[in-house]
């Protein structure tokens, strides 16, 4: 499997001398989905944040199939097929469903129009929705609006900050399920998550992070049977390190 | 009454068009930015001049449109006026406002506002002088509409006052049916969001400043037309479009067309009750007053 995107010891932080990350390492495959786990504070979004261009590296690098885009332009992710997904606020609630799409798609040019209808049948509940403003939405529908913003740009690599915060269990399901079908299509996706036993069980890699640094990662599989892992970070207690 | 509803109504669409820039940049800026009633000033100064350059240029374009004190080269004046003025706005915010931005906070961005504001009035005044000038010295004749209640309007007004709801319809159009418009309003809801969704945050800051100079440069040019430029027109009407943009809630352009309406039919109005020296306070007291009573605003949202 090559690399779509690679973090290399990586530390950033909204303040220069104050770093949130330190030498933290990821790398999602082409088309798999690779999630980051850890404790609250861990530095999980910060890291995603750093990738997207929205908080400073000071050290490191970010690549993207082999091109280098650290600390790139958060407004140029798109252009070079990378979609991120905030974990909260991460639609316009002044805007209507289809204005949001219409944002998002406004350097598609001729495709807009048919992509936008793709989008449409692809998520029928905002297909319903589509007049009225996305502050109006439901937790879930606001979601699977990210995601369509997300997807409207036709992205390589989705970035997505725990994507089923905040939602009822079978609408959280639901949106990582839909993150698992879309690496079928061959859409690499690296994925931040709180509910860390369902984002395991369909993930194919996992990274945990603590305190700002890379501490374990390995298969989703062997993490979710390992007793160790599963005793520090899948529901026992964290053992204060020493 | 009549009358003072009338010349508020006309006030009023003056406000509107600076309250319209004022409440752009100080959503998407978040900043109270009270140098921008200098833009007007700047607006108005500039259409003088190339008035007076087209004049002597091209003096049949110093005709003028009847039944107005309006002349072409005012006209042509104008257009040059409202991109230069727009100019001026991104040139102010790349020499200051940008600098203070990245070292600075909000409070920061305030007192240099203060500073921009003196600094502005100040050429203007060293430029052009401290007296008034006018840009039409024939005397234009109100039209009489009624005799009782006595109700005179002049064709300047009725003609500024049209053009500033053409002026507010095409900026509707621009932001309700493109998609600059829902960046806008997307950059002004949550501006990492819009930078993620492939919207560019510095052009976008330069369009505010280009859109807000136009308008306020429009504003200041129908503000002489019906009454008489001066270096301190800015420092004169800062305070009425801060009124008119807080009474319609920071950040709602539709806010700030009502509010401007609304404060200049205000101010007008209470002349009838008040003594006309107690005319300037009437738009502190609705600062107050929507500031007691709904402090967000008509239109306004809680920040996020």
């Amino acid at each position: 499997m090559t690399k779509a995107l690679e973090a290399r010891d990586i530390t950033a932080g909204y303040i220069p001398d104050l770093p949130i990350l330190k030498d933290v390492s990821v790398t999602a495959r082409t088309g798999q989905l690779t999630v980051i786990i850890g404790p609250n504070g861990a530095g999980k979004s910060t890291l995603i944040k750093a990738i997207a261009g929205l908080v400073p590296v000071s050290q490191g690098t970010v690549t993207l199939n082999g091109q280098t885009i650290t600390n790139p332009r958060p407004d140029q992710m798109g252009r070079r097929g990378v979609a991120y997904v905030p974990q909260s606020d991460n639609i316009f609630r002044s805007l209507t469903v289809g204005q949001n799409l219409d944002l998002v798609l406004r350097h598609a040019g001729a495709e807009a129009r048919d992509r936008r209808a793709a989008l449409l049948t692809q998520f029928p509940a905002l297909a319903d929705k589509e007049r009225d403003k996305a502050g109006s939405l439901s937790g879930g529908q606001r979601q699977f609006l990210a995601v369509a913003m997300a997807l409207a740009i036709k992205p390589s690599v989705i970035l997505m900050d725990e994507p089923s915060a905040g939602l009822s269990p079978k609408a959280a399901q639901e949106v990582l399920e839909h993150a698992r079908a879309l690496t079928r299509d061959g859409v690499t996706i690296l994925l931040v998550e709180q509910n860390v036993k369902q984002a395991l069980r369909l993930a194919d890699h996992c990274y945990i992070l603590a305190d700002g640094q890379n501490q374990v990662d390995g298969p989703a599989q062997d993490l979710l049977t390992d007793p160790i892992v599963g005793q520090i970070y899948l529901g026992g207690k964290r053992v204060a390190p020493a | 009454m009549i009358q003072h509803l009338v010349d508020g109504v006309l006030v009023g669409s003056i406000l509107s068009l600076g309250a319209i820039g004022l409440t752009l940049a100080m959503h998407m800026l978040r900043f109270a930015n009270f140098s921008h009633a200098e833009l007007l000033s700047i607006g108005a100064y500039a259409a003088l001049v190339f008035d007076g350059l087209f004049a002597a240029l091209y003096p049949l374009l110093a005709t003028k449109i009847e039944p107005l004190s309006l002349t072409w080269a005012l006209t042509l004046a104008l257009l040059i006026s409202m991109a230069l003025t727009g100019a001026s706005a991104v040139v102010i915010d790349r020499l200051i406002f940008r600098r203070v931005r990245a070292k600075g906070g909000e409070l920061s961005m305030v007192f240099a506002s203060f500073g921009v504001a003196m600094v502005l009035r100040n050429i203007i005044g060293l430029t052009f002088g401290l007296q008034s000038q006018l840009y039409s010295k024939d005397i234009v004749m109100a039209l009489v509409l009624s005799r009782d209640p006595l109700l005179l309007i002049k064709p300047d007004q009725v003609f500024s006052l049209i053009a500033a709801l053409a002026i507010m319809a095409i900026l509707h159009l621009i932001l309700s049916r493109t998609t600059f418009g829902y960046a806008l309003k997307a950059v002004a809801e949550n501006p990492n969001l819009a930078q993620v969704s492939g919207v560019n945050l510095n052009r976008m800051i330069v369009l505010i400043w280009i859109i807000g100079g136009g308008l306020a440069a429009a504003a200041g040019v129908f503000y002489g037309l019906s009454n008489q430029i001066n270096p301190v027109l800015g420092r004169d009407l800062v305070l009425p479009i801060f009124a008119a943009t807080i009474v319609g809630g920071i950040g709602s352009i539709y806010g700030a067309v009502l509010g401007g309406f609304l404060v200049g039919i205000a101010s007008n109005i209470a002349l009838v009750i008040l003594p006309s020296g107690y005319s300037p306070a009437v738009p502190f007291l609705i600062i107050l007053l929507v500031l007691l009573i709904r402090p967000t605003g008509l239109f306004g949202e809680e920040r996020t």
